[in-house]
């Protein structure tokens, strides 16, 4: 563990800032879950608001009646600091407040924010919201109560206690260390980024709910070069719901390691053939494949609208009885990770596969009353500035009965992917890709030749019947992975364990 | 909070912060309101209105350099901030290489009026949004059996903001934006639902391009999606639909910006100069369009937009030099990014060139994939047509280009005449020729 002096620089470093912005900062409570007679107290005081004002608010969205609405006020402190050319030599601070308003009358949805929590503009934004709706008023609730949440992501030491000396020298050893690797390195660069998210969610059924949300996320790259000129980049990061103490010495000394392998492997690399071949997916981060293939299809928002391709298969079998497919808001400090969604509801695993069979959708408000089931925990959102849609946490694959070395033995010509950047689903025809960065070819049963810069393009439903092999090593990403849907990002993270895709086209030349 | 409003509290933030400590800043401050209407199937879906405002400023003290951004522009909040901005820049290494422009770069703006705010956007009524969005879908009720959905949407957007150097730069900007869209879904083959979309953006209400030709062309994307299927492996020339080219070229432009430069991870490096595409790759970065959607008097770091040629005649003319990497590598500042970028252009339409080819594939659609700025490798997921003999033949789908940029750009064998100027890279039809497509 990194030896930091957690409050030498309190007022300097971003939270610090939020301390010195919000009045009726407490700074008792932090830790998140809220406990004792007064549970949102710490809450009321950080948004400057009361119940009296929530009421009123609420009176004003529900002036035209609806069936529903929500208020979610958020404040989220955000520090970046970077390294590049050998020095510290930028930092970056972000703080964004503000509340947003929703109508909801049957599956229909009025929404609006404002920046400025004063009674004044949350009752103006609310009754913008509340245009989706033309009946006449509803009543507010009489009281507003919580459910009790589990923390996943329990902290000892805040942010604004961090340093930004401690940082700047964390940023410097990394870097050395990077250098240290290969004399082929030529540039690094170093980037963390932390932040913490307050939200509080309150609705017009007596719920009411909030959380701390704390991330972190640091990246390494490095660029290389041979003697011929050619140069390769790759990077590698971890990202975590956690404090700043998930950064052990084990860590610190991964990430330059991996940063400078990653990418020298890159010259020895060649680029695959063209065409169909059974690929074999690394235990890990190869859960992109699942988040693509299957995740968006099970989105029940596409689902009620019928334009999944998995509208018509709840219940069916899809894929071999060894695979188990779970979407998990529970994960102690994983990045998709989430104590309460933004509506409020309880985080969950929610079962999509079961022993091959498709069994649940993953739902929003508006979806788990469309198809009158329980809602999953799944309505995220980026900010106060959107509504909520249903929305991954953690996906992953369950362990399987197979071997590692059993699938590799399996395979007469073919790929082993190791390292993956991004991918992308149409959700009604099914297609999806993930881009391999690295890997290897599979001959004879033996991994051989290196890989790299790759793009592999299927269909979910026909991908998802050729997973012939699962081994029973699941591992979950610790990347810094973030979902993109209808414009809003939000944080992810997958798992699996190492797979056998019998066939899939392999976007290499020739 | 009222126009002038804005400005004298960017001055004041300007002096506070000089008070404070900084030797320097530069700093923005933004407005804007937004509403959108989306319809599905003839009842609204969802309705969102928001006004939005935020300011950042970037502090220069004691040789060091920071950067900050808030949405609470109270002024006793953002003393706080910038007291908290500044004592942070102290505890960061020193950077020689970062400074304001030098005021040189702030002169020669264009003194074109650019035409980039509709005043009549304050005027439009919640309920011509509705009929707009509703009215855009509804064109496809009955046009086809196989519709599972029909979603459409407009939305308008005015931002104005204010920028401010302390070493004598302000800017002012002011702009209106509109867009609609309708995507479709029709129940292909088995359980496969095709997707396919048609949006449009203008600056002003009246360049819209009109409801029901958007709502035809979506339909009709999406019916060309039915049946798709992946054809075997092959390389043949590839053909780019105007509307999608971008996509493509995009990609070259982080590899094209100083910042990749100086951090050695661009294949384009060292090739100023070079014949780096064939001679029919002629693109130019062009930000005095009147009413362009990347049109702009000043850029982030306060440097007059001037018209600039990327590649002439396939040789690389110039790379997007901003201030900081522009300072670390010893060069002139130019823009910190791309504008508008305009294509030369050829003599026939995407229809006459699409029928002079014996057998080719068209790309109207790309699916993820990635490409490697330092060594210019790619690999693309597509969608689109196999072309025989100038005919479309079969719709293809699930497929991958993959090559390396140096390669596709000198086999650039055909420019169209048909720029879309529904973007800000007015890119025309496309051929490039010996693409390598993967496929069974």
């Amino acid at each position: 563990m990194v030896q930091m002096s957690r409050r030498d620089f309190v007022k300097v470093t971003g939270t610090g800032l939020a301390l010195a912005t919000l009045p009726g900062f407490i700074r008792k409570g932090f830790a998140g879950v809220s406990t004792g007679d007064n549970p949102y107290n710490f809450y009321f005081q950080r948004f400057g608001i009361d119940e009296a004002m929530i009421r009123k608010v609420m009176a004003e969205a529900l002036h035209y009646g609806g069936d529903y609405c929500d208020l979610f006020f958020q404040n989220k402190l955000s520090n970046s600091i970077r390294l590049q050319d050998n020095i510290v030599n930028s930092a970056s601070t972000y703080i964004t407040l503000g509340v947003g308003i929703r109508v909801l009358n049957g599956n229909q949805t009025g929404y609006s924010f404002t920046e400025d929590i004063s009674l004044a503009s949350m009752k103006a934004a609310a009754r913008t919201a509340a245009g989706i709706a033309s009946g006449s008023a509803k009543a507010v609730p009489p009281s507003f109560n919580s459910t009790k949440l589990m923390n996943y992501y329990e902290t000892k030491v805040s942010y604004e206690d961090v340093g930004v000396k401690d940082k700047v020298g964390m940023l410097q050893s990394i870097n050395d260390d990077v250098f240290k690797q290969d004399p082929r390195v030529v540039k690094a660069s170093v980037y963390f980024s932390d932040s913490e998210n307050y939200i509080l969610v309150v609705n017009s059924e007596g719920g009411i709910a909030s959380d701390y949300q704390p991330m972190l996320r640091i990246s390494v790259g490095c660029t290389a070069e041979e003697a011929d000129g050619r140069r390769e980049n790759n990077s590698f990061n971890y990202s975590a719901r956690d404090d700043i103490n998930f950064l052990t010495e084990e860590k610190l000394k991964r990430l330059p390691r991996e940063a400078v392998a990653r990418t020298v492997k890159l010259f020895e690399a060649k680029t695959p053939p063209a065409g169909e071949f059974p690929v074999v997916l690394s235990a890990g981060s190869a859960g992109i494949l699942l988040h693509e293939a299957i995740g968006h299809g099970m989105e029940a928002d596409f689902n009620r609208q019928g334009i999944s391709v998995y509208s018509e298969k709840m219940n069916k079998k899809i894929a071999e009885p060894f695979v188990t497919i779970v979407d998990n808001g529970t994960n102690p400090h994983i990045r998709g990770t989430i104590n309460v969604d933004d509506e409020g509801i309880p985080s969950e695993e929610t079962v999509l596969v079961k022993d091959g069979v498709l069994r649940t959708y993953i739902h929003d408000r508006i979806s788990a009353k469309h198809y009158g089931v329980e809602p999953t925990g799944n309505g995220r959102r980026e900010s106060f500035k959107h509504y909520p849609l249903p929305r991954m946490r953690n996906t992953y694959m369950e362990s399987g009965p197979h071997e590692f070395e059993e699938m590799i033995a399996s395979v007469d010509y073919g790929i082993l992917a190791d390292q993956f950047t991004n991918g992308q689903v149409n959700i009604g025809a099914g297609d999806f890709t993930f881009y391999v960065k690295s890997g290897s070819l599979i001959e004879n049963g033996k991994i051989t030749a290196p890989i790299k810069d790759v793009n592999i393009i299927g269909n979910g439903p026909d991908v998802l019947s050729k997973v012939t092999m699962v081994a029973n090593d699941l591992k979950i990403s610790e990347g810094g992975w973030t979902c993109g849907k209808n414009g809003q990002g939000v944080p992810v993270s997958q798992g699996m364990p190492s797979v056998l895709v019998s066939s899939i086209t392999v976007g290499g030349r020739g | 909070m009222e126009k002038n409003g804005y400005l004298d509290l960017g001055y004041w933030v300007q002096k506070k912060a000089k008070q404070l400590g900084a030797s320097q800043s530069a700093l923005g401050i933004r407005q804007s309101r937004s509403v959108s209407v989306d319809y599905r199937d003839g009842k609204v879906e969802t309705l969102k209105e928001s006004t939005q405002q935020s300011m950042w400023i970037e502090v220069f003290a004691g040789g060091r350099y920071s950067s900050h951004s808030t949405n609470d522009l109270r002024k006793g909040s953002l003393e706080k901030f910038l007291t908290n901005a500044v004592d942070l820049t102290g505890y960061l290494e020193k950077d020689e290489f970062r400074k304001l422009a030098d005021p040189e770069f702030y002169e020669g703006q264009s003194k074109v009026d650019l035409d980039l705010n509709d005043s009549g956007q304050s005027d439009i009524t919640a309920e011509e949004r509705q009929n707009r969005a509703k009215e855009l879908g509804a064109y496809l009720e009955g046009k086809d059996e196989r519709i599972n959905s029909v979603a459409s949407g407009f939305s308008d957007n005015h931002s104005e903001s204010y920028q401010l150097a302390s070493n004598g730069f302000e800017g002012h900007k002011e702009s209106t934006s509109f867009s609609q869209s309708v995507s479709v879904s029709l129940q292909g083959k088995g359980d496969k639902k095709p997707e396919g979309w048609r949006y449009y953006r203008a600056r002003h209400l009246d360049d819209l391009v009109g409801a029901e030709q958007t709502a035809n062309e979506a339909l009709a994307r999406t019916q060309d999606r039915l049946g798709a299927e992946k054809i075997a492996s092959e390389t043949m020339p590839l053909l780019l639909e105007n509307s999608n080219a971008a996509s493509l070229l995009w990609r070259l432009m982080r590899p094209l910006s100083a910042y990749s430069i100086q951090q050695k991870n661009s294949f384009l490096a060292d090739r100023k100069g070079q014949q780096v595409g064939s001679d029919l790759l002629t693109i130019t970065d062009e930000p005095s369009i009147v009413r362009g959607l990347g049109s702009r008097y000043y850029d982030g770091d306060g440097l007059a937009a001037k018209s600039m040629p990327i590649f002439t005649k396939g040789v690389l003319n110039n790379y997007y030099t901003d201030v900081y990497y522009g300072n670390k590598l010893g060069w002139k500042p130019n823009a910190s990014g791309a504008s508008n970028l305009i294509m030369k252009l050829g003599l026939r339409s995407g229809a006459e060139i699409e029928a002079g080819l014996d057998r080719a594939i068209l790309v109207t659609d790309w699916l993820g994939g990635n490409a490697n700025g330092t060594t210019g490798d790619f690999s693309l997921g597509v969608a689109g047509w196999l072309i025989e003999n100038g005919k479309r033949v079969k719709s293809i789908t699930e497929m991958n280009i993959s090559g390396n940029y140096n390669d596709l750009l000198m086999n650039l064998i055909e420019v169209g005449n048909d720029p879309w100027i529904h973007s800000s890279f007015r890119t025309p039809t496309m051929v490039f020729d010996k693409v390598s497509f993967s496929g069974s």
